[in-house]
């Protein structure tokens, strides 16, 4: 075939355009595929709030249940677990609960509506592991100083009684707080902010 | 019977006239394999690719039969393996092919990458043999954690939980990502589905495909040899290098050799000690997967502790998981950190020596650390460890095209 007489321009220009209409076409036909990929309809509409009771939940006791597919621990909290808390401001490193995930109406050391019961979600804020809850003070494994707390398997993060984060481990932040209410005295909404709060 | 056995022959002949005229197939065996030249001073360390195609097979075959027995659902997968276990005729023996067979698979990578990082077999012209190396790699990487998933046990569950949330350090879309790997808001059936179909489906496919790439541009550049000497530059009258051999049946022969060996080494580990104690097959995983229940002591499979080990050194998320992806992703880039005039290490300094030693030990010792408890002293260790693992490449690049070099020999050695 003789190249002679041929228009490079009109060819380069039908080239680049086939490109670039064929290039948008296969990017449109992309976006199904990788949409498909997102939480079904199915997996959005479980996210119901679930109904703990508590009554018979014992002091220093740690019940877990499960909230749109996420460990929700409920501890009970002993009078000296309470008190032992302001002791390990010094290790933590965001004692104040600056940068965590936890609602409005959760505040102070305890990070509770009531102090007596800490409702924390338990997955690690490093890579989503539950931590074990090694209530005992004094020396552990994993820590000559221990005062009690949360203390993860996976990368060592460690967390106190109000799954507020140590320094100088892998997890960024302290353990998330889920939105949750009391019905009454022996029962608990998780997924529900108590009425009028944010 | 001579006259039977010429007319046979004829025959032969005739019909091999027929298909080349249709299909290159003796075309093909001459170039790749009769009279394919390659260097003919091969040693030991030359195994281990044949040996990896051979497992790579092997897997396939024997994930084709676990495929018709396990059930890629939350509910029924952990279920399905066990029936595979005790009831499916030999079902145990497929299994424990299979798991015993990725285990290997690592055994033989391993081997294979420390056998280019001796010889310079990832130098010039072979970049691009060493770049498709690395996606296979990759790809392995891929194809072992989607697999590790399906039996839905304590350590798939968790592990994957670990691996997928990695993800999520990647600040503002972490959170997305995350979702959009799981399919759902935790690591649900949703996830096993999916990873079930990568791992049957587009990994495998994925991996032959860059077997073919990585071959084909092997055969294009010739094999490298222990000395480092390119055969190429010494051509006989005939135009056949004089180093060279042809493949078959010099190599075939001496591959079957090997395959015999290592067959009898995986049968033994096959039949005798499946699990290795704990580390082909771990125990927490011989336990149904539960959401609520971390296991006390998580860990990967072993071929994947060393990196394990990086992110644990690093106390801060993002870092620790940018450090351990950079501790992947720096092999990519050996062929042009390696500036030294000689390729084999056999012509390489002492101080060479040393330092790929180090590496070794690094990467070994990091995959020791990587499985144990992670007291704060081994924590330390790991920093100490991950910190030579990339003092390798940085001494590499600045040490290799100053240190002394011997004369390397026109022709390969014995």
């Amino acid at each position: 075939m003789s190249s002679d007489g041929v228009n490079k321009g009109r060819r380069r220009f039908l080239v680049a355009t086939t490109s670039v209409v064929g290039g948008i076409g296969v990017g449109l036909a992309a976006v199904p595929f990788i949409k498909s990929w997102m939480p079904s309809a199915k997996a959005q509409a479980v996210g119901a709030p679930v109904e703990v009771d508590i009554g018979r939940l014992k002091q220093g006791q740690l019940l877990k249940v499960q909230w749109r597919g996420q460990t929700i621990g409920i501890l009970r909290r002993t009078s000296e677990m309470i008190s032992e808390l302001q002791k390990t401001v010094e290790v933590l490193a965001d004692p104040e609960s600056v940068e965590a995930d936890q609602p409005e109406y959760v505040t102070g050391d305890p990070r509770a509506l009531r102090p007596e019961y800490l409702v924390v979600n338990m997955h690690c804020t490093h890579l989503g592991c539950v931590p074990q809850m090694v209530p005992e003070v004094g020396s552990q494994p994993f820590d000559d100083n221990w005062n009690g707390g949360f203390y993860c398997p996976c990368h060592k993060s460690k967390f106190d009684l109000s799954g507020r984060v140590y320094k100088g481990v892998p997890a960024p932040t302290n353990l998330r707080i889920p939105p949750y209410s009391f019905l009454d005295d022996r029962t608990l909404m998780i997924g529900v902010s108590p009425q009028g709060a944010v | 019977m001579a006259k039977f056995a010429d007319n046979m022959a004829k025959r032969a002949g005739a019909f091999m006239n027929w298909v080349d005229e249709r299909l290159p197939v003796t075309e093909f065996w001459d170039a790749h394999l009769a009279k394919y030249y390659a260097p003919k001073n091969f040693n030991f360390w030359y195994y281990m690719g044949s040996l990896a195609l051979l497992v790579l097979v092997m897997q396939i075959f024997s994930g084709l039969y676990l495929a018709m027995h396990y059930k890629p659902s939350a509910t029924e997968a952990f279920a399905s393996v066990e029936y595979i276990m005790r009831d499916v005729d030999w079902g145990w023996m497929i299994r424990y092919m299979h798991s015993t067979g990725s285990s290997f698979f690592f055994v033989l990578i391993y081997l294979h990458m420390f056998r280019s990082l001796l010889y310079g077999s990832h130098r010039k012209p072979r970049e691009l043999l060493w770049l498709f190396g690395m996606v296979l790699y990759l790809l392995l990487m891929a194809e072992a954690f989607t697999g590790y998933v399906l039996p839905w046990g304590q350590m798939s569950y968790w592990g994957a939980q670990v691996i997928i949330n990695l993800f999520g350090a990647i600040p503002e879309v972490g959170e997305t990502l995350t979702q959009w790997i799981r399919g759902d808001y935790f690591l649900s059936d949703a996830t096993l589905n999916r990873f079930f179909a990568f791992h049957v489906v587009a990994f495998p496919l994925g991996l032959i495909g860059f077997v073919v790439l990585h071959l084909a541009a092997l055969h294009k550049t010739g094999s490298n040899n222990p000395d480092g000497i390119e055969i190429k530059k010494n051509k006989g009258a005939d135009g056949i290098p004089l180093d060279g051999i042809p493949f078959h049946p010099y190599y075939t022969v001496k591959d079957i050799f090997g395959v015999a060996l290592f067959l009898i080494l995986f049968a033994a580990v096959l039949f005798i000690w499946p699990e290795v104690g704990g580390l082909f097959l771990e125990h927490d995983n011989f336990v149904p997967a539960d959401p609520l229940v971390t296991p006390e002591h998580i860990k990967p499979v072993w071929y994947f502790t060393p990196f394990y080990a990086i992110l644990k050194a690093v106390p801060d998320k993002l870092m620790g998981v940018i450090t351990m992806g950079a501790s992947v992703v720096i092999l990519v880039f050996i062929p042009w950190l390696d500036r030294s005039p000689v390729n084999s290490i056999r012509y390489k300094s002492v101080w060479d020596k040393v330092l790929l030693g180090f590496f070794a030990v690094a990467f070994v010792r990091l995959g020791m650390l990587g499985m144990a408890e992670g007291t704060p002293a081994q924590v330390w260790e790991m920093r100490l460890w991950t910190t030579v693992y990339f003092m390798y490449f940085v001494m590499l690049y600045f040490m290799s095209p100053r240190s002394k070099t011997k004369p390397v020999p026109d022709r390969v050695t014995h």
